[in-house]
C-alpha cells in the first residue's frame, strides 16, 4: 500500500496537564501527518473562563507556550500538522501566544488558524433546560461563568483547507479534533455516516493519549506494563475505509494489545451503539480488534448514523470553595482517635460556626474513597483524618481548616501532620443548543 | 466450581460523566464471558454497593469484546464538581467491582 493511502495521526496530549516528552518523541520519530493535543475538560473550560475574566490575555492552556516551543520546529521539519483545543476559553490569545513562540524560534510563514464560535455565553437562553438537575439555566441560582457548545469536525475543515500548520480551537468534541484531518485527507463527505462513525471511534481511542498504550492500566502481577515511566503516546495508521492500526513508537514503554485497547474503547461510553457526537452518532457495537504485531492492534467494524440535530453545551457556574484539612494518627487505637477527632470537627462546625455546609469525614487507611461502600473495614494503625467541606465563601471554607488545625492542641492524643487547602470550585451542567444558534468561523494569522 | 475474585478472570476500567459512572468489565478468556454475563449484573452491584449506587444501573453486553459495560446512575455523590469524595471521578469503582467474588466453573 502506498504511503499516501495511510494517514498517520498521533496524540500529543490527552488532558490539560499531560506529559510533553512523549509528544516530542512522537513528532521526532512518528512520521506523522498530524498530531492532536486534546486539553479541554468541562472543568478546565470553566477555569479557563475564570482566568480570562481575571486577565483578558489568559484563559488558554497554561502549558501552551511550553508545548509549542518544544514541537513547532520539529513539526515543520517533519511536515506534521498540529490540531489542538488548547485555546480553551481564549482561542485568539492562544493563537497570538503561539505566533509569538514561532517568531521567537525564527519560524516565518507559519500559518496559525483559530476556530471560533464555541463560546455561547452570550447566546444561551436562561430558559434552556438542563439535562440534570431538572431545572433551567436561569434557575441554577449560582453566579454564571460561561457556556460553550461542542463544535464538530466541520468547523475545523476550513482551517485545514486553508493549509494551516497549526489549528487552535476552544470546545470541540474530542474525537472531532482527530476526525477533521481524516475527513480532509480522505475526502469523507459530511453525511458519510458509517465512515464518520469509524473515524470518530479512532479519535475516541486516541483522545486520552496514554490511556490506550498502557496508561491507567497496570495492576502489578496481573496486568504488568513494561517501562511505565516512559509510556509512549499513541498513533494510528488510518486507511480510507475507516479502519486503523493503533500503535506506539518502538522503544517506548507501555503496551498496545487487545486488553489495553478494549478498555479505552468503552471508556466513558454509555450505550456503545449510540455514542453522540456533533459529527455523527457513532456505533461501537460491531467494532472488533485484532493483534496484528507487537504493540499493533487493528480496529475494524466501526460505524455510525446521522448526526444529532442539536449540539451539546456545557454551562459553568461558580461552585464556592472546597476546603480539605487532614491530620494523621498512628499506633494503637489510631482509628478510634481519628474518628473522635472527626466528630469534634463536625460538632464545632455546627455549634460554634453555625455551618450547615455539605461536608464529609474520611478515615484514610480505614475507609475513604468509594471503599466506604464496603462493610466492616479492618482497623488500621496508620490513619489520616480527612475533613472536606464545600463553603459558599472563602471564610466558610477557612472555618473548616481552622477547626481541623486546632485539633492539634484541643483534639485527641497524638494527632500530627496537619495540612489544609482551599480550592475555588465550579459547577458544570449540560444542555442543548440548536445548530442555527452557533456561528463557527475560522481566522488565519501568519508569522 | 471455585469461588474467586473477579479480578482473576477479568479486567475493568472506570469512567465518569457527571454523576454517572461506567465500568467496563472484560473477561480475559472467551470461555469466561458467560461467567461474567451470568454473575455481573445490575442486581448484584445493587446488592453489594447499594449504599453508594443510588440510581438505575444499565448493562450493555459487548460479545465482540467478551465484555460488559455497567452504566451506573447517581453513583458519584454528585459527580466530580459536587462530590466531597477524594475520588470524585470514581476511578476506584473498577477495582471495587473486580474485588467481587464469583463462582468459576
Amino acid at each position: 500500500m502506498a504511503s499516501k493511502d495511510i494517514y498517520r495521526i498521533g496524540t500529543g496530549a490527552g488532558f490539560s496537564s499531560d506529559r510533553l516528552d512523549p509528544a516530542v518523541d512522537l513528532v521526532k520519530r512518528g512520521q506523522l501527518d498530524a498530531i492532536v493535543f486534546e486539553c479541554v475538560g468541562e472543568r478546565t473550560l470553566a477555569f479557563g473562563h475564570r482566568d480570562r475574566q481575571a486577565d483578558p490575555a489568559k484563559g488558554y492552556n497554561p502549558l501552551l507556550e511550553r508545548r509549542m516551543r518544544a514541537i513547532l520546529a520539529l513539526c515543520r521539519e517533519h511536515r506534521t500538522r498540529v490540531v489542538t483545543n488548547m485555546g480553551v476559553a481564549n482561542v485568539q490569545a492562544a493563537a497570538e501566544a503561539t505566533a509569538a513562540v514561532a517568531r521567537d524560534l525564527g519560524l516565518s510563514g507559519l500559518k496559525i488558524a483559530t476556530v471560533l464560535g464555541d463560546d455561547v455565553s452570550e447566546d444561551i437562553s436562561l430558559d434552556a433546560e438542563l439535562w440534570e438537575p431538572d431545572c433551567t439555566v436561569g434557575e441554577v441560582g449560582r453566579p454564571f461563568i460561561g457556556a460553550n457548545a461542542y463544535l464538530g469536525a466541520d468547523t475545523i475543515l476550513p482551517a485545514l483547507e486553508a493549509d494551516a500548520d497549526v489549528v487552535i480551537t476552544g470546545r470541540v468534541a474530542d474525537p472531532s479534533l482527530f476526525l477533521a484531518p481524516l475527513r480532509q485527507h480522505f475526502g469523507w463527505a459530511e453525511d458519510a455516516w458509517p465512515v464518520l462513525g469509524a473515524g470518530t471511534i479512532i479519535g475516541h481511542l486516541l483522545e486520552c493519549a496514554a490511556q490506550v498504550t498502557g496508561g491507567y492500566f497496570a495492576d502489578p502481577g496481573l496486568k504488568d506494563v513494561h517501562d511505565l515511566a516512559h509510556v509512549g503516546f499513541p498513533l494510528a495508521e488510518v486507511t480510507a475505509d475507516g479502519s486503523a492500526v493503533i500503535t506506539k513508537l518502538d522503544g517506548t514503554g507501555g503496551r498496545v494489545d487487545e486488553q489495553s485497547v478494549k478498555e479505552q474503547l468503552i471508556y466513558e461510553v454509555h450505550d456503545p451503539a449510540c455514542y453522540l457526537n456533533p459529527d455523527v452518532i457513532a456505533d461501537f457495537s460491531n467494532a472488533s480488534l485484532a493483534e496484528v504485531g507487537k504493540d499493533r492492534v487493528r480496529i475494524t467494524g466501526g460505524s455510525g448514523a446521522e448526526r444529532p440535530e442539536q449540539l451539546k453545551v456545557t454551562v459553568a457556574f461558580d461552585g464556592g470553595f472546597l476546603a480539605e484539612g487532614e491530620v494523621s494518627y498512628a499506633g494503637a487505637n489510631a482509628a478510634a482517635r481519628a474518628r473522635l477527632a472527626g466528630e469534634v470537627v463536625e460538632e464545632r462546625l455546627a455549634s460554634v460556626h453555625g455551618s450547615n455546609a455539605p461536608r464529609r469525614i474520611d478515615l484514610i487507611g480505614v475507609a475513604s474513597v468509594h471503599a466506604s461502600a464496603l462493610d466492616g473495614p479492618e482497623e488500621s494503625q496508620d490513619v489520616r483524618l480527612r475533613c472536606a467541606m464545600r463553603g459558599q465563601s472563602r471564610e466558610d471554607a477557612e472555618n473548616l481548616l481552622w477547626e481541623v488545625e486546632s485539633l492539634l492542641n484541643c483534639g485527641p492524643s497524638g494527632g500530627g501532620g496537619y495540612r489544609g487547602h482551599i480550592t475555588p470550585s465550579v459547577m458544570t451542567y449540560s444542555t442543548f443548543i440548536g445548530r442555527d444558534q452557533v456561528s463557527p468561523s475560522v481566522e488565519v494569522i501568519e508569522t | 466450581m471455585s469461588r474467586r475474585p473477579l479480578r482473576e478472570i477479568a479486567h475493568a476500567r472506570a469512567g465518569d460523566k457527571g454523576n454517572r459512572s461506567n465500568v467496563s468489565v472484560f473477561a480475559y478468556a472467551a470461555e469466561h464471558y458467560p461467567v461474567i454475563l451470568a454473575q455481573i449484573t445490575p442486581a448484584r452491584l445493587k446488592q453489594e454497593f447499594g449504599s453508594l449506587l443510588r440510581g438505575e444501573i444499565k448493562r450493555y453486553e459487548l460479545p465482540n469484546l467478551n465484555g460488559l459495560n455497567m452504566v451506573m446512575d447517581e453513583a458519584l455523590e454528585g459527580g466530580v464538581n459536587e462530590s466531597l469524595n477524594l475520588d470524585g471521578h470514581g476511578k476506584s469503582w473498577s477495582s471495587l467491582i473486580l474485588g467481587l467474588e464469583i463462582e468459576v466453573p
